[in-house]
């Protein structure tokens, strides 16, 4: 088998970089304000899922609590963007605390923050919470992340409680969202192939003998855990950017998101980066083509009144049938490499030849 | 009798006890190990020899007594810690990455290269004249952000791993699933796997289990063999009668946590405990 190099491989993965960015800018001025909408969601749901899989697919920790940073992202960096002005208006009932009513600031700076605090807030909640196995420690970060909730809920004076966040400006374009996607799937893919990656998947696989094999489970455990908080954060900040409007509903910033994004990292595969984003194309796309089905629509003469949550009545059995058929799901546990393609295509062709 | 050697100890256990509630599963044992020995320990089902394991690698903590590595008192520390001092060990059941290469196996062993400072830190404490004070480098920043000290780390890890796997002859596997492996060389992998850690001292819980007679055979010269090319020390728990008085230079036999006979495999052979231990006592009709 020929094996593709290391010069090609690196060539070839630039083309494709350059290439998606020619895509983009195509798409940003050509496919409407609807699409390139939808577009820029994919790669915020895709960072969700990137980060997400290192915690629940790499490192092999089974965490239900990843919409819980995604909300801390989302609402530090949305309140360090916000303009003063909209700050004193949207905080009627409780103004904000000090030193929080009178910054803003960019984009980028804010995002980082969040991302920051997400991390900070995974580090809390990872530190007792990892001390837990299997379904244990999914129920701790289970409740973890409503904690965060219902504290955001209930915090009038920093979040604006059940009120949420009104005009947030939407900073959130293609380039943002997709710069930082490919941030994201450059510091987790390389963290992936290093030796902490290898790890990592060692102690996915077996912590028994990971442990006796010198490794650090706990604090290796809790390192992933931090890195994908910070990115969770960071996907955060980019979707209340992208909203405009936040609120602590368990249906937007709660568990529902976390079932999303799991939906994503099973369907693409657990444990593959390239197949989190996979499974987040897919997942954004279906969840607007499944907008159909939500809507009154005429069935062989027979009148369907718009159900509202009929397309999360379809993503659940789809959820269910992919966990009992196709568990491994689109990518297994396996990268989209170039070798894979030439493996798929070339050798095909060679053999012919 | 046993000859008093001058030779450095590698592994001193005192009064090592440990108890699971009402069960006293290992009951004061006293052992040692010198330096480049390869001792036997043997038992009944049940006996506790997997305990005593689990307690010099620090996934138990012994209710009494120390273990002492190389003069350092081991005992409580922490299972990684113990392995990146220098005492390395298989599993009764084979325990491989078996989602992972041949390869990434050996080269998880290696991760301990960049995260023993704590190992460091308790040698340089213990003998600050021979250890240097060691520098805590921040590999992980590194190795996400491929910095060349990194890469040059993981070239280095890359051609020890092959040149390990050469050892143990497994080099052609190197890119194979280790799950695809046949069970000889998966048990051979273990052991490479466990010398990645750079070890002094190896267990090796039951290293023949599963193995017919010639495949034995073969695992003892190989044993022999890499115990002289990598200086170990070895203890090793076997129910293999043939394959422990073959290979060991002295033995131990446990029964119910206690020992029962300490001596040479010639002298463990004839001793009437250990044949009680294992065939029962005589039974009058």
């Amino acid at each position: 088998m020929k094996r593709v190099s290391v010069k090609m491989n690196f060539i070839l993965t630039t083309i494709l970089v350059i290439g998606s960015g020619f895509f983009l800018l195509f798409a940003n001025n050509s496919f409407g304000d609807y699409w390139s909408r939808i577009i820029t969601l994919i790669a915020i749901y895709a960072i969700m899922a990137v980060s997400y899989t290192l915690v629940n697919g790499v490192t092999g920790i089974f965490s239900l609590g990843h919409a819980g940073f995604i909300a801390v992202g989302a609402y530090t960096a949305a309140l360090l963007t916000l303009p003063i002005h909209q700050k004193a208006m949207s905080f009627f009932i409780q103004p904000l605390i000090w030193p929080l009513n009178s910054i803003q600031m960019g984009f980028l700076p804010a995002t980082i923050i969040g991302g920051i605090v997400a991390a900070f807030f995974a580090f809390i909640v990872g530190y007792p919470s990892l001390r837990l196995t299997g379904d244990y420690f999914a129920i701790a970060t289970l409740a973890f992340a409503e904690i965060i909730r219902i504290v955001i809920q209930n915090s009038y004076s920093i979040t604006n409680g059940a009120l949420g966040l009104k005009g947030i400006p939407s900073y959130t374009t293609i380039w943002w969202s997709w710069g930082w996607l490919l941030v994201t799937i450059v510091v987790i893919g390389s963290l992936k192939f290093s030796s902490y990656g290898r790890a990592l998947r060692a102690l996915s696989e077996d912590t028994v003998a990971a442990r006796a094999m010198g490794i650090n489970v706990f604090r290796h455990q809790l390192m992933a855990f931090v890195v994908s908080g910070f990115f969770a954060g960071i996907g955060g900040a980019l979707y209340a950017h992208w909203l405009t409007t936040i609120d602590p509903r368990p249906t937007s910033l709660g568990i529902m998101l976390t079932f999303y994004v799991l939906i994503m990292i099973v369907l693409g595969g657990l444990g593959s980066i390239s197949g989190a984003v996979l499974g987040a194309i897919f997942f954004a796309i279906a969840a607007q083509w499944l907008r159909i089905v939500e809507s009154p629509m005429n069935l062989f003469g027979l009148k369907i009144p718009g159900i509202p949550g009929m397309s999360m009545l379809i993503f659940a059995t789809v959820f269910i049938l992919i966990m009992l058929f196709w568990r491994r799901g689109i990518m297994g546990k396996r990268e989209l490499s170039w070798q894979l393609f030439y493996n798929f295509f070339l050798k095909e062709a060679g053999d012919r030849n | 009798m046993i000859e008093i050697s001058k030779k450095k100890s590698v592994l001193k256990l005192e009064n090592l006890t440990i108890k699971f509630g009402g069960l006293t599963a290992v009951d004061s044992f006293n052992g040692y190990l010198n330096e480049g020995e390869l001792v036997g320990l043997i038992g009944p089902n049940g006996a506790g020899k997997t305990t005593i394991f689990n307690m010099i690698t620090g996934i138990y903590k012994p209710t009494f007594g120390n273990v002492i590595f190389n003069n350092i008192d081991i005992t409580g520390m922490k299972p990684h810690v113990i392995t990146h001092l220098g005492v390395a060990r298989t599993f009764q059941n084979i325990r491989l990455f078996s989602e992972m290469t041949v390869l990434e196996n050996v080269l998880v062993g290696e991760h301990s290269w960049l995260t023993n400072f704590a190992a460091q830190k308790v040698l340089y404490k213990h003998n600050p004249k021979v250890y240097r004070r060691p520098k805590w480098k921040p590999w992980f920043w590194s190795a996400v952000l491929k910095t060349p000290d990194y890469l040059k780390m993981e070239r280095e890890m890359r051609d020890h791993a092959l040149e390990l796997l050469k050892a143990v002859d497994l080099e052609r596997y190197a890119n194979l699933k280790a799950s695809a492996l046949p069970y000889g060389p998966q048990r051979k992998l273990e052991i490479a796997r466990a010398l990645a850690t750079k070890p002094m001292l190896l267990l090796l819980d039951e290293p023949a289990a599963g193995m017919n007679p010639q495949e034995t055979q073969e695992l003892l010269e190989f044993i022999e063999n890499i115990r002289k090319r990598f200086s170990l020390t070895i203890l090793l728990i076997e129910h293999d009668m043939k394959f422990v008085m073959g290979i060991c230079e002295r033995i131990y036999v446990l029964d119910y946590g206690k020992i029962i006979a300490h001596g040479l495999p010639k002298e463990i052979q004839n001793n009437k405990k250990v044949i009680e231990a294992y065939l029962g006592d005589e039974v009058y009709v």
